[in-house]
């Protein structure tokens, strides 16, 4: 996969392209002013409006005997689904920032129907809003059509300051997924994201881990945040939020339940769970302008064709330290081997 | 994940079971008198809309209890217990540990679970709160100290003012405030009546506190309600108030205790020196009704400790036995390993099940207090409900501390045996084993020696408060295979009832005095036996429970009325002789 080797030399801090960097490791001092037209952006400085992109995964940390197939893959349906842990970190960073500066937390998925339980546990920890992002034409999506479909979304809800996530799934590893909305909304992105320092007016101040050691970085917003697990420590479910929000239901759920019952129709279900703020909003394909070649699995590129277990050991990796030689001899690699350029 | 609610199936069975008995207490109408008809989910978006609503409710908070005390209290336990609460120029710091599980408890607003929602709280049921004990303590039982002392804002609830409950009650709920209960004294431990600290008022009839407090759990908290000698010149408990004040500087913390478990927990010598303080109630209640009512739900408290720390031994025994190899099996499948398992098991699970009914009818006692005063209020009748609160009272006066009693000597019963399966590695550091026997230690001794809670049984015991239960108990149809069991019980009964006459026909007191802790464990069985026949009813698993407890209990009953009739007890009359030097 050409993009995996790209992001991973991007989020190790090397290209680093739209933030401006001072202090601790590296010096560059370009700043990007950022104006988008149609972004409503938030001109009272202190209240901030933040989108999380949460995805629900399976526990693989807690792999159990009979989820363990014969040929040695896993079987994903016996598996729990979870809330990606650095998505739940991603979250408690927004709504930190939530708690010191004001504002409003967001919490969207691209998932089937069956994602709605991650979002419930998002608005169980203070998330304000939740957004259910899912239909047929969406699945086998990769990192590609996943953030085409997640930027969309986003400037479907549009006016946000910061739009955070987790840096990667347990289940993918890619990483990729944040950096490409990002990307795609032409916004600045701060991957690794160890601790928001400051936000001051239009201004974010955040200390970014990078390979043997952090730097400080400062950008205009709004910006897309990836977060790395030592950011924060996720805040547990509040009793009051679980007790009013347990009832809350995607457009999807409340289908179900209608066609269960030949007495509920789902307009006045969705009448009624709207006016108990119960209803978790729902976009599917007709919702949002989108392309479906881009979408699902025509819109992937990116083809499985090899799974194998490797062993890595010492002696196969080179170093790269963060000086202006050695990243000039990265980059003349990077277009050498085909991947840049 | 692993979550302390969800993985107990014994808790869930009773909780499951709340919605299926009236036999102590019943939910339907609990939850109900709390939820005034379910007219509060108009204002608050997290009450309940009705019944179902409410249970369910209550079961997602347990999960986000579960949750907390299995993947964020439990890993930080041994660290809370090796740094243990500090003191230093008079400021106490509780352990890093605990610091962040009361962070996290607040955070989940877990700190006001029984106090009303205008003051921020949950408005739980209180036996629904004593569950999250259990879990809460399964996972550190120090914590409970903390957690479980939610009962003094009730307490303030219930008899302070309005000014008082808008001063105190919105920050417990927030976890800025937390509690401490001063009775304790140098002189008066389990004698109450001789406390001495002092309150005075000046002339603008502002009251001051003075003197000395020992041995107070969370001295170093916000808010104190102390135990005071309002009335000068009075040697009982008739001349003592209850008082509450904000802690930190208005008195000194002198030192902390050095002690054999529960570090996490602070316990303060106190000295009041002229501290600012507000009576609470009316003066003179403060030891025959304030603390008296206190002490229902602080014997609940510590005894949803004790189930906790037994829950914890137990599991770690039997996980232990099963991993732990020796004359090429594990130990798990040796039948005298595996006897002192089941042993284990069949005590905790009854145990609970004595736990809950007791909770319930705290609940049902206090609902009913609720219930007279609104229809005193609207002018109502409320005979038909004082004479159920009559009743009520009577057995929450026995049920509380027959479950104190039996549930923390069991608790350490319990500890002893894990260890004892764990070999000479149970009694080192480095397994939890050892931290479980410490801490259990205790419950038996505060809030109300055994000893202590004997004597608040036995006269209900004496009484035979239940005798109609037993007698509807008795004409209850079982299942064949349950018959020999409920022919047991009928056995036991007639056992209490003749080493009952027997120890009233002697009239010694002394032999009386003695006595009582067998006839309140003779009755104890009655009431454990028929809950578990009910349960046994209702899943056939446990049955098998029911068998090893009641035929134990049959054994023990003879025993127990051996040592009434035999003169066993006669040689007190020489205790002298026999203590001699």
């Amino acid at each position: 996969m050409p993009q995996s080797f790209f992001f991973a030399a991007w989020k190790h801090g090397i290209v680093n392209l739209k933030c401006s960097v001072f202090g601790m490791v590296t010096k560059r001092t370009t700043v990007y002013e950022l104006h988008l037209p149609g972004y409503p952006f938030n001109e009272k400085g202190r209240m901030y409006r933040s989108i999380v992109l949460v995805k629900q995964v399976p526990d693989t940390a807690n792999i159990t005997g009979n989820v363990m197939q014969d040929d040695g893959t896993v079987n994903r349906a016996k598996l729990p689904a979870i809330l990606n842990h650095e998505d739940r970190i991603a979250l408690e960073v927004a709504l930190q920032v939530k708690d010191q500066y004001g504002g409003t937390v967001t919490a969207i998925t691209m998932g089937p129907p069956r994602a709605s339980d991650i979002l419930r546990e998002c608005l169980y920890m203070g998330a304000d809003h939740a957004c259910l992002i899912t239909d047929r034409k969406f699945a086998g999506a990769d990192t590609l059509a996943t953030s085409y479909v997640l930027s969309e979304a986003i400037k479907k809800i549009g006016g946000f300051d910061f739009i955070f996530a987790g840096r990667q799934a347990i289940d993918g590893d890619t990483a990729q997924v944040g950096p490409q909305t990002a990307e795609k909304l032409h916004i600045p992105q701060i991957t690794y994201l160890e601790e928001i320092r400051s936000v001051n007016g239009r201004t974010v101040e955040a200390k970014r881990k990078i390979e043997g050691g952090y730097e400080i970085v400062r950008c205009t917003l709004p910006v897309l945040i990836t977060v790395v697990k030592d950011a924060a420590s996720p805040r547990p479910f509040k009793a009051k939020r679980v007790m009013a929000y347990k009832g809350a239901r995607s457009l999807l759920e409340l289908e179900k339940l209608a066609e269960g019952n030949s007495l509920l129709s789902v307009e006045e279900l969705v009448g009624e769970y709207e006016g108990r703020s119960l209803l978790i909003e729902t976009m599917t394909m007709d919702d949002l302008r989108l392309d479906a070649a881009r979408c699902g699995v025509h819109g992937s590129p990116t083809k499985v064709h090899k799974v194998q277990s490797v062993v890595l050991s010492g002696g196969e990796h080179e170093i790269i330290e963060p000086t202006k030689t050695d990243i000039g001899k990265l980059i003349d690699r990077l277009f050498e081997d085909h991947i840049l350029g | 994940m692993s979550n302390y609610f969800l993985d107990n199936k014994d808790l869930l069975f009773h909780f499951d079971g709340f919605s299926r008995r009236d036999d102590f207490g019943d939910m339907r109408s609990i939850v109900a008198t709390a939820e005034d008809a379910y007219g509060q989910a108009k204002e608050f978006n997290y009450a309940p809309v009705n019944f179902d609503d409410a249970m369910e409710n209550y079961a997602k908070v347990l999960e986000v209890v579960g949750d907390l005390a299995a993947n964020r209290i439990a890993p930080r336990t041994a660290g809370v217990d090796h740094e243990g609460a500090t003191i230093h120029d008079g400021i106490v710091s509780y352990a890093k540990g605990t610091q962040d599980n009361l962070r996290e408890l607040a955070q989940a607003d877990l700190m006001g679970m029984v106090l009303p929602r205008k003051y921020g709280g949950l408005n739980f049921p209180f036996t629904i709160y004593m569950m999250a004990v259990e879990v809460v303590s399964r996972a550190d039982a120090s914590l409970m100290n903390l957690f479980g002392l939610q009962d003094i804002a009730d307490t303030i609830r219930k008899f302070g003012n309005e000014r008082q409950r808008q001063e105190f009650l919105p920050k417990f709920c927030t976890g800025e405030y937390t509690g401490a209960m001063a009775l304790t004294e140098p002189d008066a431990g389990s004698d109450l009546q001789s406390i001495k600290l002092q309150a005075y008022q000046d002339n603008e009839g502002q009251w001051y506190l003075r003197g000395v407090k020992r041995f107070i759990t969370n001295g170093s908290g916000d808010v104190l309600l102390v135990l005071a000698r309002s009335e000068p010149g009075t040697k009982d408990g008739r001349g003592l108030s209850m008082f509450v004040c904000h802690g930190g500087n208005n008195l000194k913390v002198r030192r902390i205790e050095n002690k054999l478990g529960i570090h996490g927990s602070p316990t303060c010598e106190l000295q009041f020196n002229d501290t600012p303080a507000q009576l609470v109630g009316s003066r003179k209640f403060g030891l025959i009704k304030y603390v008296l009512d206190l002490m229902y739900r602080a014997r609940m408290g510590v005894s949803a400790q004790a189930l906790g720390i037994s829950q914890a031994a137990y599991e770690e025994a039997l996980q232990y036995a099963k991993d732990r190899v020796q004359f090429g099996r594990s130990i798990y499948s040796l039948p005298a390993v595996s006897n002192i398992l089941v042993d284990m098991r069949v005590t905790l699970e009854v145990n609970r099940s004595l736990f809950y009914a007791a909770a319930l009818s705290v609940d049902r006692k206090e609902k009913l207090e609720e219930s007279i005063e609104e229809l005193k209020e609207q002018g109502k009748p409320f005979a038909e409900q004082m004479a159920d609160l009559k009743q009520a009272v009577k057995v929450a006066n026995l049920l509380t501390p027959v479950t104190k009693y039996v549930l923390t000597e069991s608790a350490n019963r319990i500890a002893y045996d894990a260890l004892q399966i764990h070999g000479g590695t149970g009694y080192m550091k480095e397994f939890r084993v050892e931290r479980l026997a410490r801490d259990a230690r205790i419950t038996n001794i505060y809030e109300g020696t055994s000893q202590m809670q004997i004597v608040a049984a036995s006269g209900q015991v004496v009484n035979d408060i239940l005798k109609d239960y037993f007698d509807k108990k008795e004409a209850d149809e079982y299942p064949g295979g349950l018959i020999p069991l409920a022919n047991c019980l009928k056995e036991i009964r007639q056992i209490f009832y003749e080493s009952l006459k027997y120890v009233i026909e002697k009239k010694d007191s002394s032999f009386q005095d003695v006595a009582s802790k067998d006839l309140v464990e003779l009755y104890s069985y009655l009431i454990i036996g028929y809950l578990v026949m009910d349960e046994a009813k209702r899943d056939a698993r446990k049955v098998f429970i029911a068998n090893r407890y009641i035929l134990g209990a049959l054994a023990l009953a003879r025993k127990n009325t051996e040592s009434i009739k035999s003169g066993l007890y006669s040689d007190l009359l020489h205790a002298d002789e026999i203590l001699r030097d």
